[in-house]
């Protein structure tokens, strides 16, 4: 069993991008056995009301029970309460919010009333570090990267909340798992899509340093090869059980708590 | 057959201290892979002493001696890119004369001088009288200067390759980050440019606008600092080619490149 975390459905405003449709993800994650995805609405990141693209999203992982939906929250917007509760009434895996993509202070009061109420409903919480590398980012793709300091003061501001960081990369995780008390280290899991393998081997100094519970399988597909998720795994010498901890356990067990 | 066209080694004198836990990863990697030989280089003391996109002579000919022993202890994995730094040409000369007759069969230029400017041509001469092909660093559309390097860009590298048709040049690192778009659209006129398709980027589309840039015999294999992402790209390419053209991409495009006979099969 194999689960993606974090794939992305739809366009991206900033380069032509193959296989963003439904069926060329299922295509793609056929090709690298991965058996079910958690979906965001990638266009509706970039919106200025991100919860529009939440019904589309909706219908399309009903059509399809590989996909799992993580619809998009915007705490700065009225209503969001009832997004976040119709998330919960259908099941989703985790919610998403990007709040420098909103033009939202990552650790403003928004989004602390938003880390409340996820810690509240028991649904965890989804954010990108990044999507792009920066130095290759659209000239008008300004928003700033997630900061470790953010994530380490969300952690903090909820002590019921649990987060899920894609995209971040050794020194991101490093710095805020050993900047968190244990208690809260625990309730944070990391998608190893942006984690280098050999020969600097970060994920498996990670695995060793932090544990393989903290961390889930993250693809960033469409705009990255999930293939790299697959590989940085066969690269490792995991026990079958490790393993399985990072492809599927960690996500649909202990994340889901 | 696969060949890395972009490896790198370190050493006892660069600054990491862990340098012969990831000499050796690379080449436990490598066996997972299928790689059949690294050509590797080592910019100098990697900021130990000098800094590494500008290393000094001495930390260059310690680094090419550090590499051409990794060569001696693993000839049948291990082959040499000679460094140079084109600030000094008369001991780039006469370093890759040394390099060369020492066994190693390319040149690499980091960014120690922006790739279209003249005091790379005695360099590339020597390139053309020896018969080895010039891997040249490059940022993928450099918008800027940044602290560090003297970076060049793609339309930097082909003015340089235009002045030198009869030389090979790799470009390095098309996923090495930056806009690889703005690359491919200046590789397209200029046929004596390869692309390397190492880096830690594996952006989806990115191989298949290498392939319609530049076409598949100008493609070559590379890891660079991150071998998953090179063994994701090349899980990618065997879905992507017919058998025949991912035999190019794996090795044969980058026998063509390098002095005939210089690899196991070639």
């Amino acid at each position: 069993m194999r689960v993606d975390v974090n794939a992305l459905l739809g366009a991206y405003p900033f380069r032509k991008v193959p296989g963003t449709s439904p069926d060329a993800l299922l295509q793609a994650m056929d090709r690298v056995a991965i058996d079910e995805a958690w979906v965001s609405h990638l266009p509706s990141l970039f919106w200025r009301a991100p919860g529009d693209g939440n019904a589309w999203l909706y219908e399309t992982t009903a059509r399809q029970s590989r996909f799992k939906p993580v619809p998009a929250v915007h705490p700065g917007l009225a209503g969001w309460e009832l997004a976040l509760g119709e998330a919960a009434d259908r099941g989703a895996p985790v919610v998403r919010c990007d709040p420098t993509h909103y033009g939202l202070e990552p650790t403003g009061p928004e989004m602390r009333v938003l880390v409340a109420a996820c810690g509240a409903a028991r649904l965890p919480l989804m954010l990108a570090v990044r999507l792009e590398d920066a130095r290759q980012r659209h000239p008008n793709d300004r928003a700033p990267e997630l900061s470790a300091a953010a994530v380490r003061a969300l952690i903090r501001s909820d002590e019921d909340v649990r987060l899920v960081i894609t995209h971040a990369d050794r020194a991101f995780i490093e710095e805020v798992h050993f900047g968190s008390t244990p208690e809260e280290a625990a309730r944070l899991w990391w998608d190893v899509s942006w984690i280098w393998g050999p020969p600097e081997d970060h994920l498996a100094t990670l695995l060793e340093t932090i544990g393989v519970h903290r961390f889930v399988f993250g693809t960033g597909q469409p705009l990255r090869l999930p293939e790299t998720s697959v590989a940085k795994l066969d690269l490792l010498d995991l026990a079958t059980e490790q393993r399985a901890a990072i492809e599927s356990e960690n996500a649909t067990r202990g994340l889901a708590g | 057959m696969l060949i890395d066209v972009h490896a790198h080694f370190y050493h006892d004198r660069t600054l990491r201290a862990d340098w012969r836990e990831r000499n050796a990863s690379r080449l436990r990697a490598g066996e997972r892979i299928g790689i059949t030989t690294h050509v590797a280089s080592i910019l100098g003391s990697f900021g130990r002493t000098s800094p590494t996109y500008f290393p000094s002579p001495a930390d260059l000919e310690y680094g090419n001696n550090a590499l051409i022993g990794l060569e001696h202890t693993h000839p049948d994995r291990i082959r040499g890119y000679v460094t140079v730094n084109p600030n000094y040409a008369t001991h780039a000369r006469v370093e890759i004369q040394r390099g060369l007759a020492a066994g190693m069969i390319g040149i690499k230029l980091a960014a120690s001088r922006r790739a279209s400017d003249p005091l790379l041509d005695p360099i590339c001469e020597l390139a053309r009288e020896r018969g080895v092909p010039v891997l040249h660093h490059v940022w993928q559309h450099r918008r800027r200067d940044w602290p560090g390097q003297e970076a060049s860009d793609a339309v930097e590298l082909c003015a340089l390759a235009a002045r030198h048709p009869d030389v090979r040049f790799i470009l390095a690192h098309i996923g090495g980050g930056g806009d690889w778009q703005h690359s491919l659209a200046a590789l397209a006129r200029i046929p004596n440019v390869a692309v390397d398709l190492s880096g830690s980027g594996v952006d989806g589309g990115m191989l298949e606008s290498c392939l319609a840039a530049v076409g598949v015999e100008r493609l070559v294999w590379g890891t660079d600092l991150t071998m998953d992402t090179g063994w994701a790209k090349l899980r990618y390419l065997e879905r992507l080619l017919a058998p025949k053209e991912l035999e190019l991409v794996r090795w044969k495009n980058a026998a063509r490149l390098f002095p005939h006979g210089v690899f196991p099969s070639d």
